[in-house]
């Protein structure tokens, strides 16, 4: 495969990817980074043989980032938690309801798994079965997930 | 009707099990203008989910300019160590042709070699002369280890 066959390969989906690691790492130079990693071992590897490029991509880039918050939590991590949650309750109090960001944050406070079943639904509009193989869980687990994921944003929300 | 429609359709959507067409009647409906203000809410949700979707990501992917530039630094590296090799070769002969004959005569020679063996060797003596005190511990070593 040469390079412009890969990228037309990738076109559909690279914004994906993209979207999937911001919502994990929140910034938007490590989410650049991860894409870019994700996109490179993906050249590497032979993907004539994947039946779903895409989905296998959205795994990898998913397994990339946790593993990047890992080994950050493992490093100075619970200063920056710290310092993320009193923002937070202060933020509460400033930021008027009509603003994106705060559904932003909302969401990204949910839990890990959470996080991703919403992104992958709401704004990637996956399929539950796709979404089973990207997160490696099973439907009727993704469905609850997403069912609690949506209840919490709704009712953080109208708590504003 | 169609507001009763979307309130059932809601119910489902928080409970998870609204199909994905149904999730897009959802948010064609909260995309419009003219929504009930106690579903206001959800007009930002959907309307946050639709803008996220809009996001795009910088990354130029460039895996094949990414080997040449590998490939172009290999072909550098090589080049200047060839230079590199081929310069200290060329030094190494001129030199040696530098050295041979420097003076007239094997006299001249054997002199001017005395003089600086004979700088060496007094050089050492200073050394030496300041070793000697060493020679105190090892009298001492003797008599505490007979």
């Amino acid at each position: 495969m040469n390079q412009q066959e890969f990228i037309a390969l990738i076109q559909p989906f690279k914004d994906k990817l993209f979207r999937l690691a911001k919502r994990i790492l929140v910034s938007r130079e490590e989410a650049e980074d991860a894409t870019q990693e994700v996109l490179l071992k993906l050249w590497k590897i032979d993907t004539a043989s994947l039946k779903s490029v895409e989905a296998m991509a959205m795994k990898m880039i998913k397994n990339y980032c946790l593993d990047q918050l890992k080994a950050k939590r493992s490093g100075n991590i619970s200063l920056v938690h710290n310092n993320y949650s009193d923002n937070y309750s202060l933020e509460k109090q400033v930021i008027a309801k009509d603003d994106l960001n705060t559904v932003e944050k909302i969401i990204n406070n949910l839990p890990e798994q959470q996080r991703l079943i919403v992104q992958l639904r709401e704004i990637e509009e996956y399929e539950f079965a796709e979404i089973a193989k990207i997160v490696d869980m099973n439907e009727t687990a993704i469905r609850v997930a997403l069912s609690r994921a949506r209840k919490t944003i709704r009712e953080k929300f109208s708590q504003l | 009707m169609e507001l009763q429609k979307i309130e059932e359709l809601l119910e489902k959507y928080l409970e998870g099990t609204t199909s994905l067409e149904e999730e897009n009647i959802l948010k064609n409906f909260f995309s419009n203008d003219n929504v009930p203000s106690h579903l206001t809410d959800y007009k930002m949700l959907f309307g946050y989910y639709k803008m996220n979707k809009q996001e795009m990501s910088k990354t130029r992917m460039i895996p094949k300019k990414k080997n040449n530039y590998i490939k172009w630094f290999a072909v550098a590296a090589s080049l200047v160590f060839v230079t590199m090799l081929t310069f200290m070769y060329l030094q190494n002969n001129t030199t040696n042709q530098e050295n041979i004959d420097t003076f007239e005569t094997p006299e001249e020679a054997f002199i001017e070699t005395h003089k600086a063996l004979q700088m060496v060797s007094i050089n050492i003596d200073n050394g030496m002369e300041n070793v000697s005190y060493l020679e105190e511990y090892e009298k001492t070593r003797k008599i505490i280890f007979k």
